[in-house]
């Protein structure tokens, strides 16, 4: 990477912190700030264009803290209920250098469990997204 | 934790993250190689995938295939699945390269070169067969923590490199060895140098099998980059973390290894079948050994429209971990009734099995051919999805393709 784009890097992290920082006491306006400084948090169509998070109440603090180590995937992959997701921040405080959330834990689950719910159970799936072809 | 600490901790993170490693860990960075920062790199060029393959998880890279895309013999790279659980490494320079062979159960701490190891030992060929014990992960319920994998993370490369016994008998074994592990040059994704991203291997019985190398070559070329170039210890017939990629150092212990992803709920599974959703105590888990019985229908890809009396040939692979597959059935009727498939022999033990078979349809309509492989000891492939388990390893159930008669 060369240098002035670290640089450029630490301005948009910077000015995206200090949106995050703020957001507390208003969440509206500042996920309309955040928007304006920086690129990395650009919703479009209802996705956060970054992760491809579907936007919802609490995206941007998914956003900002679920992507420091991992990529956006693995947390869009899995479907877990509320205590599951609290186990799993358990373990990575405990094994994976995450750090204590507050109060931002429970937005965070409340966000994954709304927006990437458990499936219906089932055995065996229907086959799904067949693309027909004519084979020759 | 106060909320402004929370914050600035936060950001450091990710300014780690984003900006390079000289701005935390950088004076901390083990030296001959870095690991791999841009997330944002294209993975088919990088890694050289054709453009069908599915990426599950961008950082760590974990990318699998469809069955139509293994339908080669030997599985060329770039429909080879890749499962990281850390950074990998880059700038790797061959000729500075030392694996080293210590561990309690060492009678001499050894260094080799690649040179070394190219020149002092013999050469072996085989081909390997390597899935990730998660493979199928997708498909549990209520669904599995970690990649949700659905039927790509397997194949069969031929692999060049030396014996790990003949290694190991030069350095000597002493009488209370019992694993054999490995330790690799990548790193744990918080980034931090003191945490590994994996470290596992196999009993010294495993170890001590012809067939287990400690490979530089797959399929005649040096190993590709995120397959575990220069040098990959591998152990075909098992989960494919017991392969430790840019393997650096190989540890002969004195007690079951005890590295990162050994122990807790990783790799392993219930001692005894639990419940969908059983919250199972660590004690109460074995680390997973051979892998099951298990097959592919790689041609046709699922969706074939035939023509009324016309006769589908099909091909695929079967493989059954340390075991060889020693029946092959497929059934169109949803297991009512079963076909038996024409089963060659493997290449090599561990090597993948393929079979093919002529299917006729009995009127138009919708069909699913289902496909079922049976061990060596009579263990067949249930057509279900198999016993639940914390981590969702071992799905084995029948691959399936959907055929349409006009």
């Amino acid at each position: 990477m060369k240098k002035y784009t670290k640089i450029i890097y630490l301005f948009l992290l910077l000015f995206a912190s200090i949106g995050f920082y703020s957001c507390d006491s208003d969440k509206k306006k500042d996920a309309t700030e955040t928007k304006k400084v920086s690129d990395d948090d650009k919703i479009v169509d209802g996705i956060h264009v970054r992760t491809g998070l579907k936007d919802g109440k609490g995206v941007l603090v998914v956003a900002h803290t679920c992507t420091v180590c991992h990529s956006a995937d693995i947390v869009m992959m899995n479907r877990m209920n509320e205590e599951r997701w609290n186990e799993t921040i358990k373990w990575m405080q405990k094994t994976q250098g995450l750090w204590d959330l507050g109060e931002n834990q429970k937005i965070i689950v409340d966000y994954l469990t709304t927006n990437y719910p458990m499936p219906k159970a089932t055995r065996r799936a229907n086959l799904k997204n067949i693309n027909w072809y004519d084979l020759k | 934790m106060k909320r402004r600490q929370f914050i600035s901790k936060t950001a450091l993170s990710s300014l780690a993250v984003l900006a390079g490693t000289n701005v935390v860990f950088g004076s901390n960075m083990p030296e001959g190689y870095e690991p791999l920062l841009n997330a944002e790199n294209d993975p088919f060029k990088m890694f050289g995938l054709d453009n069908d393959m599915t990426v599950l998880n961008k950082r760590p890279w974990n990318i699998e295939a469809k069955a139509h895309l293994l339908n080669d013999r030997i599985t060329p790279s770039k429909y080879m699945f890749i499962r990281n659980n850390g950074l990998i490494p880059e700038k790797i320079d061959a000729d500075k390269w030392v694996l080293t062979i210590d561990g309690e159960s060492a009678k001499t701490t050894k260094t080799y070169t690649l040179k070394d190891l190219k020149t002092k030992f013999k050469q072996h060929t085989y081909q390997l067969t390597l899935e990730c014990g998660g493979n199928g992960r997708s498909e549990y319920n209520p669904p599995a923590k970690g990649n949700q994998w659905t039927i790509g993370a397997v194949q069969c490369a031929e692999w060049t490199g030396v014996r790990l016994k003949d290694l190991l008998a030069d350095v000597g074994v002493k009488g209370d060895a019992v694993y054999v592990a490995y330790h690799s040059a990548d790193m744990h994704l918080s980034r931090d140098p003191k945490k590994e991203a994996i470290s596992r291997g196999v009993p010294v019985a495993k170890a001590m099998e012809d067939e287990a190398l400690i490979a530089f070559k797959m399929n005649g070329e040096d190993i590709p980059l995120a397959h575990g170039y220069p040098l990959r210890m591998v152990n075909g017939g098992w989960p494919a973390s017991a392969s430790g990629k840019w393997l650096k150092r190989i540890s002969i212990r004195n007690i079951v290894h005890d590295g990162k992803k050994m122990g807790g709920h990783a790799y392993r599974m219930p001692k005894h079948p639990v419940a969908p959703g059983t919250k199972v105590k660590e004690e109460d888990m074995a680390i997973i050994e051979s892998m099951p019985v298990k097959s592919l229908i790689t041609y046709p890809k699922s969706g074939a429209t035939l023509k009324e009396g016309q006769t589908l040939k099909i091909n695929g692979h079967a493989w059954a971990g340390d075991l060889q597959v020693s029946k092959m059935q497929v059934s169109i009727d949803f297991g009512a009734t079963w076909q038996t498939c024409k089963l060659e022999k493997p290449v090599n033990r561990l090597a993948w099995q393929h079979f093919s078979a002529d299917i006729k349809f009995p009127k138009k309509g919708y069909y699913e051919i289902w496909a079922k492989a049976t061990d060596s000891k009579g263990k067949s492939q249930p057509m279900l999805v198999p016993g639940w388990n914390p981590k969702g390893y071992l799905n084995n159930a029948c691959h399936r393709i959907a055929v349409k008669i006009k």
